[in-house]
C-alpha cells in the first residue's frame, strides 16, 4: 500500500489528526513556557530574550514551518472528515439519544476546533503579525513585546476572549489527547485510565489554567508591574 | 398496556418514508417488543392494511437481525439487549414509542424497518476469514493458545454483526464491527497467517461502503448488545498501522 492510499484511508486520516494534534500539544508546552516567563519581575527581560532567541534560531524557524503545516493538515483533515461523517447518514433520525458515556465536547470537536481556529487568527493578527511580519513591535526604539501584551490585556474583552479560548482548548484536548493514543492503538487496559487521567490533567490544569492565568494576572495588575 | 407507536413506513428503497402513528391496546408487559409487533401486524392484516416489515430471526438474542432504533437508541432503552429480548415492561402504559430503522448510508432501507446490511457481508468477504486449512476439530492442547488471548478473541467473536454500533455512532462509523472481526482472528494462531492482508482489505472495503470515521466517543460500545469493547478499535488501528509499515 502506498503512503497516499494510507493517508486517504479512514484510519490513515485519523492517524494524521492524532499525529498533528500531538505535535501541536508539544508546541503548546513551549508556548506556555514562554508565557510564564512574563511573570518574572525582571522588567520583561527573560521573556524578551527568550523570544529573541526563538526568532533567531534556525532550528525554530524550521520547526515553525512544520507547525504551520500541522495546523493546516489538522484543519483540512478535520473539514474533510466532518463532511464525510455528515454524508454517511443522509436521512437523520427523528429521535436520537446518546448514552451518557461521552461528553458534549467529545462529540463536537469541530465546534471547539473552529472556535480555536478563529482565536488563532485573532491571536496571530494581534501579536505575531506586528512582531514578525510588519516589524512594528519589538525592534529598536519600538514598544517591546512584553509591553504590547500588557497593554492588550487591559481590555476586558481580550481577557475574556483569551480565557474563553483557553477553556475551549482545554475541552478540545481533554478528548483529543486520549483519543490520539487510541488512534495509535495504545488503549490497553493497564494504562488506558492513566492516559485519560494525564490527558485531563494536561488539558485542564497545564493548558487551560496555564494559559488563562496570564491575561487574568495582567488584567488585575498582578503581573507586569516591572514593565 | 396502551401505547402510541410512531413507526417508520417506507414502501421501498426508492421512495421516501415517513413516521406513521398507530394506537395499540391490550399489550401485555410480559411480551417481547417483537411479539408486540406481531400483534400489531395481525391486527393490520385483519383490517386489510399492509403489515410492517421488520427483520427478525432467532428471537433469542443471538442473530442480530432486529434493526430497530427505539426512542432514539438502537435496540431500545435496555443495555446489552437485542429487540427480541426487550420486554414491554421497559415502557410505561400510555407511552409514545418512536421506532425507526438503522440510519446510515452503508445500510440503505429495504422496506419499513428492514435495512440492507450486505455491506457487512462484503467487508467480511474482503478478509474476515481464515483460508489456511485448519483440519478437523482437534484436541484443545494440540495448538497452544494462551488463555488471555483465547478469552480476548472470544470477547470479540461475540459480535453478532447487528449494526447497532453504526446506528448509534454520530458518524455512522463501522469501526467497532470491523475491529471485532479483525481482533477475533488476529489473536489466534490460525488467523495470524493472513493478519496483515486481512486488516488492510477489510478497512479498504469498509471505506468503500461509505461508513463514517471514528472519533472515539464510545457510543458504539455503550449500545453494543454483546458488549464489544472500544479497545478492539485500538487494536485494529495498531494492526493497520503495523501492516502498512511492514507490507
Amino acid at each position: 500500500m502506498t503512503i497516499d492510499q494510507y493517508i486517504n484511508s479512514s484510519i490513515g486520516r485519523k492517524t494524521v489528526m492524532a499525529a498533528t494534534g500531538l505535535f501541536l500539544c508539544v508546541f503548546l508546552i513551549e508556548h506556555l513556557y514562554s508565557n510564564l516567563l512574563l511573570l518574572f519581575t525582571d522588567g520583561g527581560v527573560a521573556f524578551t530574550e527568550w523570544s529573541h532567541t526563538l526568532v533567531h534560531s534556525m532550528l525554530i524557524r524550521l520547526i515553525e514551518i512544520f507547525l504551520f503545516l500541522a495546523i493546516v493538515l489538522h484543519v483540512v483533515q478535520a473539514i474533510y472528515i466532518t463532511k464525510q461523517n455528515r454524508e454517511s447518514r443522509p436521512v437523520k433520525y427523528a429521535v436520537y439519544k446518546v448514552d451518557q458515556t461521552s461528553s458534549w465536547f467529545s462529540r463536537n470537536m469541530g465546534i471547539t476546533g473552529s472556535l480555536i481556529f478563529f482565536f488563532i487568527v485573532v491571536h496571530m493578527w494581534q501579536f505575531f503579525v506586528p512582531y514578525r511580519i510588519m516589524d512594528t513591535v519589538g525592534g529598536e526604539g519600538q514598544t517591546n513585546v512584553a509591553q504590547t501584551i500588557k497593554e492588550a490585556f487591559h481590555n476586558p474583552w481580550f481577557v475574556l476572549l483569551y480565557v474563553g479560548s483557553s477553556a475551549f482548548l482545554a475541552f478540545h484536548l481533554n478528548h483529543g489527547f486520549q483519543s490520539a493514543f487510541t488512534t495509535f492503538g495504545m488503549n490497553a487496559k493497564k494504562y488506558k485510565s492513566l492516559i485519560s487521567l494525564f490527558g485531563s490533567f494536561f488539558a485542564f490544569v497545564i493548558i487551560g489554567l496555564g494559559f488563562s492565568i496570564i491575561p487574568i494576572l495582567f488584567y488585575f495588575g498582578i503581573a507586569g508591574k516591572t514593565f | 398496556m396502551n401505547l402510541t407507536l410512531k413507526i417508520w413506513r417506507q414502501k421501498n428503497s426508492k421512495e421516501e418514508g415517513k413516521l406513521v402513528t398507530y394506537q395499540v391496546d391490550g399489550i401485555s408487559k410480559e411480551m417481547s417488543f417483537l411479539e408486540m409487533f406481531d400483534v400489531l401486524n395481525e391486527r393490520l392484516v385483519a383490517k386489510n392494511e399492509e403489515p410492517i416489515a421488520f427483520d427478525h430471526d432467532c428471537r433469542e438474542g443471538i442473530c442480530g437481525m432486529c434493526s430497530m432504533h427505539i426512542n432514539g437508541r438502537p435496540h431500545g432503552p435496555w443495555t446489552r439487549t437485542t429487540v427480541c429480548q426487550l420486554h414491554m415492561r421497559a415502557f410505561e402504559d400510555g407511552e409514545t414509542i418512536v421506532i425507526e430503522p438503522w440510519r446510515a448510508k452503508g445500510f440503505p432501507v429495504i422496506k419499513d424497518l428492514m435495512v440492507d446490511r450486505s455491506a457487512f457481508d462484503r467487508i467480511m468477504a474482503a478478509g474476515g476469514f481464515v483460508s489456511v486449512n485448519t483440519g478437523n476439530a482437534q484436541d484443545a492442547n494440540c495448538l497452544p493458545v494462551p488463555k488471555a488471548d483465547a478469552d480476548e478473541s472470544f470477547s470479540a467473536a461475540a459480535c453478532i454483526g447487528c449494526g447497532a454500533c453504526v446506528a448509534s455512532c454520530k458518524n455512522s462509523s463501522a469501526m467497532l464491527f470491523v475491529s471485532a472481526k479483525v481482533s477475533q482472528m488476529a489473536l489466534l494462531p490460525q488467523g495470524k497467517v493472513e493478519r496483515k492482508d486481512r486488516v488492510m482489505n477489510m478497512v479498504k472495503q469498509m471505506d468503500v461502503e461509505g461508513f463514517g470515521n471514528c472519533t472515539n466517543t464510545g457510543s458504539c460500545e455503550s449500545v453494543c448488545p454483546k458488549g464489544i469493547s472500544l479497545h478492539h478499535i485500538a487494536r485494529m488501528n495498531r494492526e493497520y498501522l503495523l501492516a502498512n509499515i511492514t507490507e
